[in-house]
């Protein structure tokens, strides 16, 4: 037997000592199979799941909540640390600032926690912090916007920007494949982002597809209602007809819907990005032009919890034979339309 | 009949003061010149846009699109017009937008309806002139540092309230008003709005004792309190003014995107100032045209209106509306010197 944590329950130790001798039948039964498995091993390294197990103190660093998806990030983090008994939450104020993100994330190194959940407001400016906690002992989990080097995360996870265009993409291409001369419009993202050229490129990918479909027209909103209203406002103007439209992000699509209601068009299909409760809400309604919109989960912080208390207790992912947890977790950008748009309800941002 | 009188009424009225009138004229025709040069980049750029594309842009559509999305920026910048004629800056326009409308469009606040709204954004935007009044004329305060400090903690604030969600507007008579249905005549409600706040602005800026008080502090602050101007109070009111135009703005914002956002008004400060400098308003203050400023913003829509016809995209947009701004300004610098 591997050495084990010291547990306090005897029903579980009763529980090992039984895995332990149904181990051993099989052990036997084995010798005649050649089976290489060892259960016994599979059975104490479980995966973490939701009994508690060792205690972890989680420390959180995002930055600053001001657009509905990052407060989702926020949300959904500080949600999944309740659910478990055996997680203690270490939450800093966000802040976009450079500087002072650093200072928050070197305050929760010294305060020794035992992981470290960093949603950096500037990836490669925070490489440095990231490595120093590292070093210090402390594994990070470095979600969505990535650092510079892996040496300074443990596990990455976010979302695929790509795959989101590349999805949107394939998802109006096959509504559209029977429409000769498909026209589609692109309403982008702040294009100062790396992000949104990788959108824009996944999109273009997957249009390449069907060569019936031309993209005709992009314009880039900076995911605000604001500028969302103003660029599909000229969008509409620009072009009399087209048949679909991508919208990188459902904030920005809030302002967009607008814009399609004001000039009083319709006869297109509108696909979102993100996956705000607005959004669902009207792809459910089904009584606008939007139609589908593509996840980019803020659920992923969830996830990274899940991932740090994994971390913290020394454990592999459930569903994964490994016993730990995977270098980088890459989430589908799943396309949500009317027919599982429920499942997906409660994940909407407001 | 008429020949034999006007002449000597003419020579009368020139005749007391030699050395005025020209002077007068030259700075009428100068006014004139400014005017004109931004007409005719208007011209230019509608020559543009007509030529670029034809269909889309000589249309009434578009024409209402631009007056529309130039109206919400435009009654900003009214209020700025003000603010700098008289010597003074406000950094804080964009951040009351944000905060006025996001203050108006809480649930608790929908619960009100049109009225509440309404009356919350207005509200919500005297009240942070009212402060940066108070701060300015009265606490002795910078200008650039008072409303700075109100940017700061206006946006601070409006993200306290939203905490990062956008707030969708339910109430359907606000929503309305944006809508094609509510168009007088052709014309939308908020380009009415803004033609409105543009004719009181214009007449109070030059056809009152406000106005000129106005243009007295901006021109010489000393001189003016020497002639019995409430420097103070006069400052109190601009500050107020610029606030009650941001009330005005978040308002139309609010029916333009049928939401507040904490994001809203973003940079606004720079787009309302850069259009009244462009307009022929002096930063360091004692000369403002309203005309010119509503000019300037309309430049502007219209260059991103023909950038967004033709699909370019917004780095090449940056770049040209620098450019741009560069060199109207030296343009007219040319004419105003040469004249």
């Amino acid at each position: 037997m591997r050495p084990t944590a010291p547990t306090p329950l005897t029903s579980r130790r009763g529980l090992l000592f039984g895995t332990a001798a149904v181990g051993a039948g099989a052990f036997l039964a084995g010798c005649t199979s050649n089976d290489p498995k060892d259960e016994k091993t599979a059975a104490e390294d479980r995966p973490a799941d939701d009994k508690p197990g060792k205690h972890v103190t989680i420390g959180f660093a995002g930055p600053q909540a001001d657009h509905g998806w990052l407060n989702a990030i926020n949300d959904n983090a500080k949600r999944r640390a309740r659910t478990y008994s055996d997680v203690t939450l270490e939450i800093t104020e966000g802040s976009n600032d450079t500087a002072a993100q650093i200072g928050q994330i070197e305050t929760l190194i010294n305060k020794k926690v035992d992981v470290l959940v960093v949603l950096p407001a500037d990836g490669k400016a925070l490489t440095q912090v990231g490595l120093k906690a590292m070093r210090a002992g402390i594994p990070v989990v470095n979600l969505d916007r990535v650092f510079n080097t892996p040496q300074a995360y443990r596990c990455w996870i976010g979302g695929d920007n790509y795959g989101m265009g590349l999805n949107a993409g394939h998802y109006i291409g096959e509504k559209l494949k029977d429409t000769p001369d498909a026209r589609v419009v692109e309403l982008a993202g702040l294009d100062n982002l790396e992000l949104t050229k990788q959108r824009t490129k996944g999109f273009d990918d997957a249009l390449k597809n069907y060569p019936n479909i031309r993209k005709v027209a992009r314009q880039a909103a900076d995911f605000t209602v604001e500028s969302g209203q103003a660029k599909m406002a000229q969008l509409l103007q620009a072009q009399r007809k087209f048949d679909a439209l991508w919208n990188h992000d459902d904030d920005q699509g809030v302002g967009a819907l607008r814009a399609v209601e004001q000039a009083g068009r319709d006869g297109f299909l509108m696909v979102g990005g993100a996956g705000a409760l607005s959004a669902f809400q009207a792809i459910k309604r089904d009584d606008g032009v939007l139609k589908a919109t593509v996840l980019y989960p803020p659920t992923m912080s969830a996830s990274a919890i899940d991932l740090a208390r994994a971390l913290g207790q020394g454990k592999g992912v459930g569903g994964m034979a490994e016993y730990e947890i995977p270098a980088s977790v890459t989430l589908y950008s799943a396309v949500v339309d009317k027919d599982n748009v429920d499942r997906y309800m409660p994940t909407g941002f407001r | 009949m008429t020949q034999p009188v006007s002449p000597p009424r003419y020579d009368s009225g020139k005749a007391p003061a030699a050395a005025r009138p020209p002077a007068w004229r030259t700075l009428a025709a100068r006014a004139d010149v400014r005017t004109l040069s931004l007409l005719g980049v208007l011209a230019v750029l509608t020559v543009i846009g007509g030529v670029t594309k034809p269909d889309e842009f000589l249309d009434t559509r578009n024409l209402q699109l631009v007056l529309t999305q130039a109206s919400v920026i435009g009654v900003v910048t009214v209020g700025m017009t003000f603010v700098i004629t008289s010597g003074g800056i406000d950094l804080s326009v964009g951040a009351i937008v944000a905060l006025a409308s996001v203050w108006a469009t809480t649930v608790a606040t929908q619960e009100y309806g049109f009225a509440g709204i309404l009356f919350t954004a207005l509200a919500v935007g005297v009240g942070c002139g009212l402060v940066n009044g108070l701060l300015v004329a009265y606490g002795g305060m910078v200008p650039f540092i008072a409303t700075l400090a109100m940017l700061a903690s206006a946006r601070g604030l409006a993200l306290q309230i939203t905490d990062g969600r956008t707030q969708i507007v339910t109430v359907d008579s606000v929503l309305g008003l944006g809508e094609r249905d509510a168009y007088v005549l052709g014309i939308p409600p908020l380009v009415l709005v803004f033609a409105v706040v543009t004719v009181i602005g214009w007449l109070v800026l030059n056809r009152t004792t406000f106005g000129r008080r106005t243009v007295a502090v901006g021109g010489n602050a000393e001189a003016a309190r020497l002639a019995g101007i409430d420097v103070r109070r006069q400052r109190l009111y601009l500050y107020l003014l610029s606030g009650l135009c941001c009330g005005i703005a978040a308002f139309l914002l609010i029916i333009l995107a049928g939401s507040g956002q904490n994001t809203n008004g973003n940079l606004y400060e720079l787009d309302a100032i850069a259009a009244a400098i462009i307009g022929g308003t002096l930063l360091s203050g004692g000369r403002g045209t309203i005309t010119g400023s509503v000019l300037g913003v309309l430049i502007f829509t219209t260059i991103t209106d023909i950038f967004a016809l033709n699909n370019l995209q917004s780095d090449v947009q940056q770049i040209a509306k620098g450019a741009i701004i560069v060199a109207a300004v030296l343009v007219q610098r040319r004419t105003a010197s040469t004249t």
